[in-house]
């Protein structure tokens, strides 16, 4: 495990993580591109929206993101509210020993 | 050779034997669900049935046989297996404790489960309801946490109360119909009500669902997930076997798989949002058993069947990380790749199988429900499906092995996980893209007939569409800052009624009631001394007596002319 310690780790690089994005772009793209090439059956009457499932993945989630941010200001409340949790989240023990 | 014994009882009698044995023989115990479970896939076709007489009433025990329908005899079957299955990975996984407790209450849960998907009444499914309640409680509290501990007790009485209603709607179907056989039963009677939410609260419908988010965080890495397998499964299965095509639970089923999402995008707790997107995952059984079609009620056991396999590869996963670091916070979380990338890859695994990408198990399945939806003609509920699937993708796909494994560099460098811990995880691995990729493995076990073809173009390129992109939706939000960041704190959910509201109340009205008693006792003290005394000595003499009775006599007097009025 040393070694790890050493050498800077695959996903601290930025440009790795740069290339995987640029690669995901990519697919991204093609897959919009696939749907016109290729003949979709068409079941539901939404279906027929061109990229029907890219525009409406990407706006699922981004809705999904958006409630669930407001909902925090209804329903957030501090990590002890309902227990003290005193007895764990111990980093000073070790935790193989308390699992045992 | 024919098998002839009970399914659950090979469990209960490992379970007494590590009971009894020293812990060190703990690794006996994972050839009992393996060889039972052989045993009882080899022997599928000439299972007899087992009853126990129980002074006037039968208990059917193993309702098997020729006498049952073939479609009710596999349901059986498969989910017996599924439950074998489970329990072999779980023991694999928990091999390196050394906890007695954990190791029996597995065993008996893992037993229970197996005795009531084989139980032929009510009566029987009743004793084993409350059997997975109680074994099950004690992986809870086997966490040995002052949380855990009231967890535990909330798990408990829930699920309990969920067994009283079931025996109390068997007793009333009894009375109805004369008879307590598992069967069809579809809504109207009281007593089918009381099954529904007998059932329902199993099966963890909006409202009562807590007991799931609740418990299954607080029980131990091994616990959790033995739970994740179980209990929810059977209360799935008693659905599929007495609702079937139950309009309701279309509807149920869809707000299932939506509202857990918001929660799981929120929650810090990573075997919480887990536990959210549990409850996500049963809403798409809970459609397929409401539409009720071959194509849906075989979607819901292959569904049931991987969700098993690959939920219970996340939480043994994130078992891992606690096991090793000593939580699950995604706050204090990230970077674990570097140290664990083993549990990284199985994380990764599971988190494909799950956002159903294709060649991974849930592919196969959840999109029959999706198709069966389409088939019914409920659109917009489909649309809704639609949007779970995208946003399961979102919380259990991205969101776990994100911030726990990568992220932002925590620091944290824990050991890789135990190889006991591997061994589980790379078996259930294996499984979910054996099952994804070969998918004939699990529909020829299928109830009713089956001619579903998972992948053809259209399927494949829209579903890899809807991912993609909700990948991007992901990446977008995290590139501009919009992503909500992972906070240490708890999000209110329904059990709020019952663990701030309800305490409240009952502390208000206690302390008005001390209240009022203080003000009695205080106005009754000084109107007892208002009452005149003749100081002289400590003894009452005649005077006062007199005095007293006077009183006493005008006090009756005022209630005689008082009750003349009322």
């Amino acid at each position: 495990m040393n070694k790890s310690e050493q050498k800077v780790a695959f996903f601290d690089k930025p440009e790795n993580v740069k290339i995987i994005l640029r690669v995901f772009y990519v697919l991204c793209v093609v897959l919009v591109i696939a749907d016109f090439i290729v003949h979709r059956h068409i079941y539901v009457s939404f279906e027929e929206i061109p990229a029907f499932y890219a525009i409406y993945g990407f706006v699922a989630c981004v809705v999904l993101v958006v409630i669930a941010k407001e909902m925090r200001k209804l329903v957030m409340r501090d990590e002890k509210y309902y227990d003290a949790r005193d007895d764990e989240d111990d980093s000073s023990k070790k935790p193989e020993e308390k699992q045992q | 050779m024919s098998y002839a014994i009970p399914a659950f009882l090979p469990f209960f009698i490992a379970a007494l034997f590590a009971a009894i044995a020293p812990i060190r023989f703990r690794y006996i115990l994972v050839l009992v669900p393996l060889i039972n479970g052989i045993l009882l896939f080899l022997n599928a076709d000439q299972l007899s049935p087992i009853t126990v007489q129980l002074h006037t009433f039968t208990l059917q025990i193993m309702d098997v046989g020729p006498a049952v329908t073939e479609q009710d005899a596999k349901l059986s079957l498969l989910f017996a297996y599924l439950f074998h299955l489970a329990c072999f990975i779980c023991l694999i996984y928990a091999l390196h404790v050394k906890d007695k407790v954990q190791l029996v209450s597995g065993l008996l849960y893992a037993g229970s489960a197996i005795g009531a998907v084989f139980a032929g009444d009510f009566i029987t499914l009743f004793i084993f309801w409350e059997l997975l309640a109680l074994t099950s409680a004690f992986l809870v509290f086997a966490r040995r946490t002052e949380a855990a501990k009231a967890a535990g007790i909330r798990y408990l009485i829930i699920q309990v109360l969920s067994g009283v209603l079931l025996l109390i709607g068997a007793i009333s179907y009894f009375q109805q119909t004369g008879s307590t056989d598992i069967g069809y039963i579809g809504l109207g009677s009281t007593a089918s009500w009381l099954f529904l939410v007998a059932f329902g609260i199993k099966a963890a419908f909006p409202f009562m669902h807590s007991w799931l988010t609740d418990a299954y965080p607080e029980a131990t890495p091994v616990g959790t997930v033995f739970l994740s397998a179980f209990t929810t499964k059977v209360a799935i299965y008693m659905l599929a076997r007495t609702f079937p095509g139950e309009d309701l639970l279309v509807y149920i089923g869809a707000a299932m798989t939506c509202f857990p999402i918001f929660y799981a995008v929120i929650e810090n707790d990573l075997r919480k949002v887990l536990a959210y997107s549990l409850i996500n995952q049963l809403g798409f059984m809970v459609c397929g058993i409401g539409i009720g079609t071959a194509l849906a009620l075989n979607g819901t056991v292959a569904h049931a069947f991987n969700d098993v396999i690959f939920k219970g590869l996340l939480f043994m996963t994130m078992g891992a990380v606690l096991t090793r670091v000593g939580h699950v916070n995604g706050s204090n979380l990230g970077g674990l790749y570097k140290t664990m990338p083993k549990t990284t890859l199985f994380c990764i695994i599971g988190a494909a199988s799950i956002s159903a990408f294709p060649l991974f198990s849930g592919f196969v399945s959840k999109s029959m429900v999706m198709a069966a939806m389409i088939e019914a003609g409920h659109e917009y509920l489909w649309l809704m499906l639609l949007f779970a699937s995208a946003g399961v993708f979102h919380h259990a796909g991205i969101k776990i092995p994100f911030f726990a494994f990568f992220a932002h560099d925590s620091g944290l460098r824990p050991k890789e996980a135990p190889t006991n811990m591997l061994v589980a995880m790379g078996i259930a691995s294996a499984l979910c893209i054996l099952v994804g990729s070969y998918p004939a493995l699990l529909y020829s076990l299928l109830p009713w007939e089956n001619n579903y073809v998972a992948y053809d173009i259209t399927h494949t390129l829209t579903q890899l569409q809807l991912l993609f992109f909700s990948a991007l939706a992901f990446v977008w939000l995290n590139q501009k800052g919009l992503y909500p960041p992972e906070l240490k704190s708890v999000n209110l959910d329904v059990e709020w009624i019952f663990r701030k509201a309800l305490p409240g109340i009952g502390n208000g009205i206690y302390r008005l009631a001390s209240g009022a008693k203080r003000v009695a006792v205080s106005s009754s003290l000084s109107l007892l001394n208002a009452i005149p005394v003749m100081k002289r000595g400590n003894d009452a003499n005649a005077a006062t007596m007199t005095l007293r009775m006077a009183i006493g006599f005008v006090l009756l007097v005022l209630m005689a002319f008082v009750t003349q009025f009322l």
